[in-house]
């Protein structure tokens, strides 16, 4: 009993590994067709820098750091809005989208027939396009130092092993969010309109506009009692080398994705069971 | 030429009537735009608040020198912008690519009206109209709070510098919607226009001299939302309004010009 199991695992394993392999090769190769465009989405993420601005003029002149309630030097300042501009570029997720478009297309019924849940192709189309964006990325960060030079600091080692997991992470939580969302294409066809009501807490309380540390307490205790700083605040004060409680919240982050993924799998479940087809 | 000018307001009533028509059988989609209304207001004023102490007490000169209800106009304005966008702009000006793409491009340049009207006025959506209404509102609100004086020429000169940055926003966007006659996949460069207007939240002088002069001269954020803020608390100048309008009036040739060029290298979509 006890040596049969190993066995019986391995080609389950092995078969899980090419499927994600063949699926990520495909996409990247499909992704990067599309370069140009994705180049663009990434300029279009600029809010961070712009928000840099307000906030650094206001750090130099009006109320001064105290004022603001930030703790935070010019430096660090920069530091924190390239870190989030960064998480941002890689948690971004448009599932929504892309599964409403082949539901109405019809591309979404032989998607179900495969041995695949249809999901994981979008995960993959996701990391695909975010490995089309590395290059850009890793160009507008190199623009930005050069243009900030006061503000250079790379990020230790150990910072960035710490980053890396969390980026996913964060993608994990935004992506199981935004398809319980799409699976709500299920039951309406307007379910996308729900996508600008998600986008407004995720705007504000993610730390994408303002770092947290700028936050009225009452408000930061209620943020944080959200997924939303963990999305795009976190992972920027591990980039920036900031001081941040790292294992609470790598254990809230854990706590989000197994409350989301199992309400994501049900919901899907339930949603299958009322699909009939475009035209069906 | 006055039977021309009638025949195109005959034709604008009819697109406008239709179109109104045909979105409010969509009675959710409203609904979800007015809480996304005022989710997003009260995030924009939150964020805004922190630059202030968090008191909102309107001590501070948080933002370049602006007092909390003078920063509150410019917040106005921009949400005013932003349903005017939501209404006119973005429902017309985001279908232009989608008609190059099709090719059908081509039955829009047979009809016997201008193509860059059409393209540009062809439809109209309710969705923005509850966000120009609390645009106007909050200008006004938070321009009496900081002393505006209602009087006639305040009133003319706003009105005049609303048109002019509306003006300069339809510009700007037709412009790079053009460029899709070359090239069908910029239509994303609209999001990255979009995305940097979002700089008009705050007045001009809340930025650091480097983003001051970019937001001046290229990109014009400035004439969007401060001049006409300016002029809501009746301190702007001459040779800014003139500026003003002089941008709007500079823009909306160009995209006139640049529309006419690209359609020189317009061949259709199968071709």
């Amino acid at each position: 009993m006890n040596r049969r199991w190993p066995r019986a695992l391995a080609p389950e394993l092995a078969r899980g590994l090419r499927i994600a392999r063949v699926l990520l090769v495909t996409q990247y190769a499909y992704m990067l067709e599309y370069r140009a465009e994705i180049a663009l989405w990434a300029l279009s993420g600029v809010l961070p820098f712009i928000m840099l601005g307000v906030w650094s003029a206001a750090l130099t002149g009006g109320g001064g750091a105290a004022g603001l309630g930030l703790g935070l030097s010019q430096a660090e300042l920069a530091r924190y809005f390239l870190g989030a501009f960064i998480a941002r570029q890689f948690t971004v997720v448009w599932v929504v989208w892309a599964f409403e478009e082949d539901s109405v297309a019809g591309r979404l019924s032989p998607y179900l027939l495969q041995p695949l849940q249809p999901l994981w192709r979008y995960v993959a189309a996701h990391l695909a396009e975010q490995a089309t964006r590395l290059p850009f990325v890793v160009v507008i960060a190199a623009l930005f130092f050069l243009q900030q030079p006061a503000a250079f600091a790379l990020p230790s080692p150990a910072r960035l092993l710490l980053a890396l997991p969390a980026i996913w992470m964060a993608f994990a939580i935004h992506f199981l969010l935004q398809s319980l969302i799409a699976i709500l294409c299920f039951w309406s066809e307007r379910a996308q309109a729900l996508e600008r009501l998600l986008f407004i807490p995720y705007l504000f309380l993610s730390g994408l506009v303002a770092p947290l540390a700028a936050f009225p307490p009452g408000v930061r205790q209620v943020a944080f009692l959200t997924p939303f700083p963990y999305m795009i605040g976190f992972p920027a004060q591990l980039l920036a080398g900031l001081e941040v409680p790292i294992a609470s919240s790598f254990a809230a982050m854990a706590g989000w994705i197994a409350l989301l993924l199992p309400l994501t799998a049900l919901a899907w479940r339930a949603g299958v069971r009322r699909y009939t087809a475009m035209g069906g | 030429m006055a039977s021309d000018w009638r025949r195109y307001a005959r034709t604008l009533r009819r697109f406008w009537g239709t179109a109104l028509a045909g979105q409010l059988e969509y009675q959710l989609n409203l609904l979800i735009e007015l809480l996304a209304m005022v989710g997003n207001l009260a995030g924009s004023l939150f964020v805004l608040s922190l630059f202030y102490g968090n008191s909102s007490g309107g001590a501070g000169t948080g933002l370049g020198g602006w007092s909390w209800p003078e920063a509150m106009v410019v917040l106005g304005v921009y949400t005013l912008l932003d349903g005017v966008s939501s209404t006119l702009l973005r429902p017309n000006l985001s279908r232009i690519v989608t008609h190059v793409q099709e090719g059908t491009l081509d039955f829009v340049l047979l009809k016997p009206i201008d193509s860059q009207f059409w393209l540009s006025a062809r439809t109209v959506s309710p969705a923005g109209l509850p966000e120009i209404a609390v645009g106007l509102a909050l200008m006004l609100g938070a321009g009496l709070k900081a002393g505006t004086r209602l009087d006639a020429t305040t009133l003319a000169l706003v009105a005049v510098l609303l048109l002019s940055s509306t003006l300069i926003l339809y510009a700007l966007w037709f412009l790079l919607a053009t460029t899709s006659i070359w090239f069908v996949k910029t239509w994303n460069a609209t999001e990255v226009l979009r995305a940097a207007l979002a700089a008009g939240r705050y007045p001009i002088t809340a930025y650091p001299a480097g983003l001051r002069t970019l937001f001046t001269l290229v990109l014009p954020v400035a004439f969007l939302t401060t001049v006409p803020a300016e002029a809501v608390l009746g301190r702007v100048s001459g040779p800014w309004a003139l500026a003003s309008l002089g941008v709007a009036a500079g823009f909306l040739l160009l995209s006139r010009a640049f529309w006419r060029f690209a359609l020189r290298f317009y061949t259709s979509a199968s071709s």
